[in-house]
């Protein structure tokens, strides 16, 4: 296989787990928003939000083996978990490893909810917000060409999906926090259209 | 449906009220035992969980994004 | 210091209330053997739980004691309900019976912890620790709480709550406090009263205790009657005695009365006149399984609505509610409204099914028992005031809504839960 075959893959898989964590956090996110249909049940959107996770670390993974294996550049298997140690581009490449750090914690602790404290997972779920900021100036700042053309206005679209989805959220709970008193939530003002459950 | 299947299993449903927040995606995944009140919180009431029913009442509780569903098995809680 | 007395008469009360209520020389009840002879001492004697529950004390005692871990006493002076007044008098008039209580009940379990519980601005706090601090030479360390004044912060997981973590609010069961509580410990919860009892018990013995009262609902209980009587206050009755008696103590009626609170706000109305002869007792009685619970006796004027009353108590208890739980943060306000509507004489058709419907929804899915108890006030408004309720439901007016309010609700609340 030639140097250029191999980086083009790790660009890609690079790309494709970028896409596929801004769709993790924004299934997260309609998730806390209570979104739902009767064509997507919440459950169904639940369920997504965790099998794109999964995806996610799995194109990550095979992301991270490719550029290490790659010879073009001086990154080691230490390197991308271990931030900033690198030889090529240490401060990219380390938010990066950051990133997958995070991603690593946040499904690791997931598919161990049940045996975890369950106040320990909430708080350990916020580092999703900071997870996929560091993935996207990780990609930004070290692809080659990820600054220009088509490859940034991913990155743009992106980032402008999870802005939007974000500020719903805050704006959201701030809502439910000034009607239902000293407790923020707020069900019964949204109404789920389940099939057959008529209420 | 066979008789075995309709027996209770020993399991019992239970939901935390405090953690409860109504998601209700209990109701979804397990609407034959599970009923959402005006307001949006599940109905409960300690039910036997028949055979037939218990792999999908394990998927109601693992679902919960609070964790608010339990169920309680034969030998007392956390089954 | 106890003051020494001669053993009390048997059947002469009050027992409690008397000014010179005091423990006369205590046979030792050091060591294992001691606690054992204390607890069997309280379950010969069949004391109940004079907190609202009525449950037995002796088994509470044992189930403590059996906990494995070194368990922590918590005394509950708390009593937030405002038709009540029993505690505070009690602690007014014989601290030293409370604190001689707690000591006894935390040796009995082996405890030397004990967190006397009461609520702000009562200004029992003083009297109290001066009492405590004549019995600083023991080995139990003492120590005062003062809890927010909220309804639900004086039930037994808020306290153990507001101990653990300064939050007085309600947790989820299990495990219940005599399980798990303070710190991880078996802890005893016990009210006041049944406090200063457990003192009389263990120093008049078990068959003077039974000399008043029912087999099943021993000894003397302390009550609180207001509303439409002479003299109200806080009295001391026997278990048994009717409902009419008790009111004749309190100086009886001073106008015709068309039904009385019985048990708080979280008991039962009892209509008259075929209230009058019911029985008063912790166990339950009469046509609508009414229970003493923790005292009070509110009597209703005739000329009063006694679903306008209810109403505006339903709302009080709405907003006393911890909101932690949907069923109860939702449920009440919305009874409350339905109530209050059809109290006002203008109900849509649907209000009155809608409110039923509401009352069996709201029952049994908190944490706690609060929205329980305001779901059974309600029913029970609704079957005692039946005949008003026709009337206000096809719109006809009432004046008893324009007459001055009787059930009494708390002038200082606090708002916050720390």
């Amino acid at each position: 296989m030639t140097l250029v075959n191999l980086w083009y893959v790790a660009r890609a898989t690079g790309m494709v787990s970028l896409l596929l964590l801004t769709a993790t956090v924004l299934l997260g996110i309609l998730g806390r928003l209570r979104v739902g249909s009767a064509g997507w049940p919440r459950f169904a959107l639940a369920g997504l939000h965790r099998n794109v996770s999964l995806l996610t670390l799995a194109f990550l993974g095979v992301h991270a083996a490719v550029v290490v294996i790659d010879s073009y550049v001086p990154i080691d298997w230490l390197d991308s978990v271990v931030p900033f140690v690198s030889a090529y581009q240490p401060f990219w490449l380390g938010l990066g490893a950051i990133a997958f750090d995070l991603l690593l914690a946040l499904v690791v602790t997931s598919l161990l909810r049940a045996r975890i404290n369950p106040r320990l997972w909430r708080a350990l779920h916020w580092l999703a917000y900071a997870c996929w900021p560091l993935a996207l100036v990780h990609a930004l700042g070290i692809g080659t060409d990820a600054a220009a053309g088509w490859p940034l206005a991913l990155g743009v679209a992106c980032a402008v999906a999870v802005v939007a989805a974000a500020v719903w959220r805050l704006v959201a709970s701030w809502r439910t926090r000034l009607a239902a008193g000293d407790r923020g939530t707020g069900p019964a003002r949204q109404r789920r259209a389940v099939a057959g459950r008529a209420l | 449906m066979s008789a075995v299947a309709d027996q209770a299993s020993g399991h019992r449903l239970r939901v935390n009220p405090i953690s409860c927040v109504a998601h209700g995606l209990c109701a979804e995944l397990l609407p034959e035992m599970v009923e959402l009140d005006e307001w949006g919180y599940p109905i409960v009431d300690g039910a036997a969980v028949p055979v037939r029913l218990v792999a999908q009442a394990r998927r109601a509780v693992a679902a919960c994004p609070t964790l608010a569903l339990h169920l309680d098995g034969k030998r007392g809680r956390h089954a | 210091m106890t003051i020494t007395v001669d053993r009390p008469q048997a059947d002469t009360l009050p027992r409690l209330l008397r000014a010179d209520a005091g423990l006369a020389p205590m046979p030792s009840f050091a060591g294992a053997g001691g606690r054992d002879r204390l607890i069997d001492l309280v379950d010969r004697a069949g004391l109940r739980g004079r907190g609202g529950a009525g449950f037995p004390t002796a088994r509470k005692l044992k189930a403590v004691a059996g906990g494995g871990k070194e368990p922590v006493v918590l005394v509950n002076g708390c009593e937030s309900e405002p038709a009540s007044r029993k505690d505070k008098t009690l602690m007014s008039y014989a601290p030293h019976l409370v604190v001689d209580g707690a000591a006894l009940a935390a040796h009995a379990v082996g405890a030397t912890r004990v967190v006397l519980c009461l609520e702000r601005g009562t200004g029992l706090a003083e009297r109290l620790a001066r009492e405590i601090d004549q019995r600083r030479r023991g080995s139990v360390r003492w120590q005062l709480a003062e809890v927010p004044r909220r309804y639900v912060a004086s039930e037994e997981s808020s306290l153990v709550h507001f101990v653990n973590a300064g939050e007085a609010r309600p947790l989820a069961v299990p495990p219940r406090p005599f399980e798990r509580g303070v710190d991880g410990r078996p802890t005893l919860v016990d009210n006041v009263e049944t406090l200063a009892h457990l003192a009389l018990i263990a120093s008049h013995g078990p068959d003077w205790f039974r000399a008043v009262g029912t087999p099943t609902d021993p000894g003397s209980a302390l009550v609180t009657v207001s509303g439409a009587v002479h003299r109200p206050g806080v009295y001391e009755i026997a278990p048994g005695t009717t409902l009419g008696a008790v009111l004749d103590t309190a100086g009886g009626p001073t106008e015709p009365l068309g039904a009385a609170l019985v048990g708080g706000y979280f008991g039962t109305w009892v209509p008259f006149p075929e209230g009058w002869q019911l029985p008063l007792s912790h166990d339950r009685t009469g046509p609508s399984a009414t229970t003493l619970g923790a005292g009070a006796i509110v009597a209703l004027p005739a000329s009063s609505c006694g679903i306008a009353e209810t109403a505006r108590v339903a709302r009080y208890l709405a907003e006393e509610s911890a909101r932690q739980c949907g069923p109860c943060m939702f449920g009440l306000p919305a009874i409350a409204g339905d109530l209050a509507a059809i109290a006002a004489g203008r109900p849509d058709p649907a209000a009155y099914p809608r409110l039923s419907g509401r009352l069996t929804v709201v029952t049994g899915r908190g944490a706690c028992r609060h929205p329980d108890g305001a779901t059974r006030l309600v029913a029970s408004a609704l079957e005692a005031f039946s005949d008003d309720l026709r009337a206000h439901l096809v719109g006809r007016p009432c004046t008893g809504i324009q007459q001055p309010p009787i059930l009494p609700l708390p002038r200082f609340r606090d708002r916050r839960w720390r």
